[in-house]
């Protein structure tokens, strides 16, 4: 393991993630004095105060964020650090979005963030704040599955099933964008996501189906 | 990763001066697809990240008089949807649609890919930049399949999709920080580190790359990458070309080599050997293999040798058919 460094030990001393505050900062920074001078640290100090109040720095602990998730709004408190899929995961319990690579790669967290599939573990929350965020909870309407999870049903797009939601979310996103695909642009618009027990078959026949459900689906 | 305050600056200026005071120990935020998986792996462990998103002048893909402007915060979907980059740039919409995750296209920036950290596994596992244990690099007696066969003393290669097209297009980065701009070549934004302190890029401490702008494009232009898998793969070589022409021949030539060096290879030898010829097959494949020259490959990558050299061949017959 390599060092850890604690921004916040540094300059305040408090536990990082608590109770650190702009006064704390400034006051940690006042009273710290190793090899630079009290002096300089304090006009320092007193240009980050300006820098801090214009350019809206929060945390590094907790701080109250709204999130727009599927049209509702949802109050949470969260550090600066949480991801958006902790926080959907871990604070909402909105589960449907799942930690599998967490490094923005495999796409099992997959949601929809103004309209665009995004990973959700690669998100900060508090970056999220503003945006329509839509998740698989979101997805259905009136008790009835959304025409691409039925249409995985269907096809027995799935086998373990945890690479699923993210699946279902990167392919309703992509058939909002193209609403007749050809199987190629099927295979090339889900590229974001893995399948580790490989069902890709019928995942590429489910997204086919669920464009023409969905009132597409002329191309394919 | 560990915690950090978060800066949701409005401004340019309110963003390099949260970056010029050492006591933020800053890192900036763009799309967030290399910062984050860094910090996470503690690779990164800023005291404060600095959003630049919420920046308006800092995004934007635009023709204006002086070329193609490129904000940094432009993400890789407003690229690859951008008409005029289709038509007159097809050397980046080519290296943009390579990225083939939507969701990585969504999110991943211009700026963060040219700033991006190398992907080198052993950069990745926290052996620096270089590679370095007991005094020496993992990389030539490990496994090197991805590395480069430009290498050493560093033999990572350049990560970034875009930099090989905006060298082979001429296109200049503008940076920024709290006493002003300077703008510098792609070519020489690219910079092969020789030790520890140095990243494989000219962005120096307190700065933020503000945008790219490409001129009126000198000639035709072409990207083509080779991958092991179709989709969510790093290519293992690409090549970017442009061709200015008179008269069916080439008048001058550009082609840039990516993903076989710690920067991307800007082969003056193919140049030269195009100047004055017409695009054949047979030129072509002349041309990829005095791309090559020089190549020093490793124990486990001398493919990349043949690749680099199918991918030059392959963008020069894109350019001619185009």
């Amino acid at each position: 393991m390599k060092d850890l460094k604690d921004p916040t030990q540094s300059t305040t001393g408090e536990t990082p993630g608590k109770g650190f505050s702009r006064r704390g900062f400034l006051r940690g920074v006042g009273v710290s004095s190793g090899a630079l001078t009290a002096g300089v640290l304090q006009n320092e100090a007193e240009a980050a105060e300006t820098v801090n109040e214009s350019a809206n720095v929060s945390g590094p602990g907790e701080v109250p964020v709204t999130l727009t998730i599927n049209g509702k709004a949802m109050k949470v408190s969260v550090e600066p650090r949480a991801t958006l899929l902790d926080t959907l995961r871990n604070k909402l319990d909105l589960t449907a979005a799942k930690r599998v690579c967490d490094r923005g790669t495999c796409g099992a967290c997959t949601v929809i963030m103004n309209g665009k599939a995004v990973y959700a573990c690669t998100v900060l929350a508090i970056d999220a704040q503003g945006k329509q965020i839509q998740t698989l909870e979101g997805l259905s309407a009136n008790g009835k599955p959304h025409p691409v999870s039925q249409a995985f049903v269907n096809n027995d797009a799935q086998q373990c099933g945890y690479c699923t939601p993210g699946f279902v979310v990167a392919t309703k996103n992509f058939l909002d964008h193209n609403p007749n695909p050809t199987e190629e642009q099927v295979k090339q618009g889900l590229g974001g996501n893995l399948c580790r027990c490989g069902t890709y078959m019928g995942i590429r026949k489910a997204a086919l189906e669920a464009a023409k459900t969905m009132g597409g689906g002329k191309n394919a | 990763m560990d915690a950090f305050a978060y800066a949701n600056p409005a401004t340019l200026s309110e963003a390099t001066a949260l970056l010029a005071s050492s006591l933020y120990d800053a890192q900036v935020l763009a799309g967030g697809t290399d910062l984050i998986s860094l910090m996470k792996d503690y690779l990164l462990t800023p005291a404060t990240v600095v959003n630049i998103k919420n920046i308006k002048e800092l995004g934007g893909v635009a023709k204006g008089p002086g070329g193609l402007r490129i904000g940094a915060t432009a993400t890789f979907d407003e690229l690859a949807s951008s008409a005029v980059v289709k038509t007159e740039y097809p050397a980046i919409h080519a290296a943009v649609t390579g990225l083939t995750s939507p969701q990585l296209r969504n999110m991943g920036t211009a700026g963060g890919d040219l700033c991006q950290w190398p992907r080198c596994w052993y950069f990745r596992n926290g052996y620096g930049i270089l590679a370095m244990k007991d005094g020496k690099s993992l990389v030539p007696g490990g496994e090197n399949k991805y590395h480069g066969i430009f290498g050493g003393p560093a033999y990572f290669v350049s990560p970034s999709s875009l930099g090989p097209a905006l060298i082979a297009l001429g296109a200049k980065v503008t940076l920024a920080n709290a006493a002003g701009k300077r703008t510098v070549d792609a070519a020489k934004f690219f910079v092969a580190p020789k030790d520890e302190t140095t990243r494989g890029i000219d962005l120096q401490a307190g700065e933020i790359l503000t945008e790219i702008v490409v001129p009126p494009a000198a000639g035709k232009n072409a990207t083509y990458e080779i991958r092991e898998r179709e989709a969510m793969d790093w290519p293992l070589a690409t090549a970017s070309v442009c061709l200015k022409m008179s008269g069916g021949k080439v008048a001058s030539a550009k082609v840039v080599l990516g993903h076989v060096g710690p920067v991307p290879v800007d082969s003056a030898k193919a140049a030269e050997f195009l100047a004055g010829k017409s695009i054949d097959e047979a030129t072509a494949e002349q041309a990829g293999a005095a791309a090559v020259e020089g190549a020093k490959p490793l124990s486990q990558n001398g493919y990349k040798v043949q690749l680099a050299k199918v991918a030059v061949k392959r963008a020069l017959l894109a350019v001619g058919k185009a």
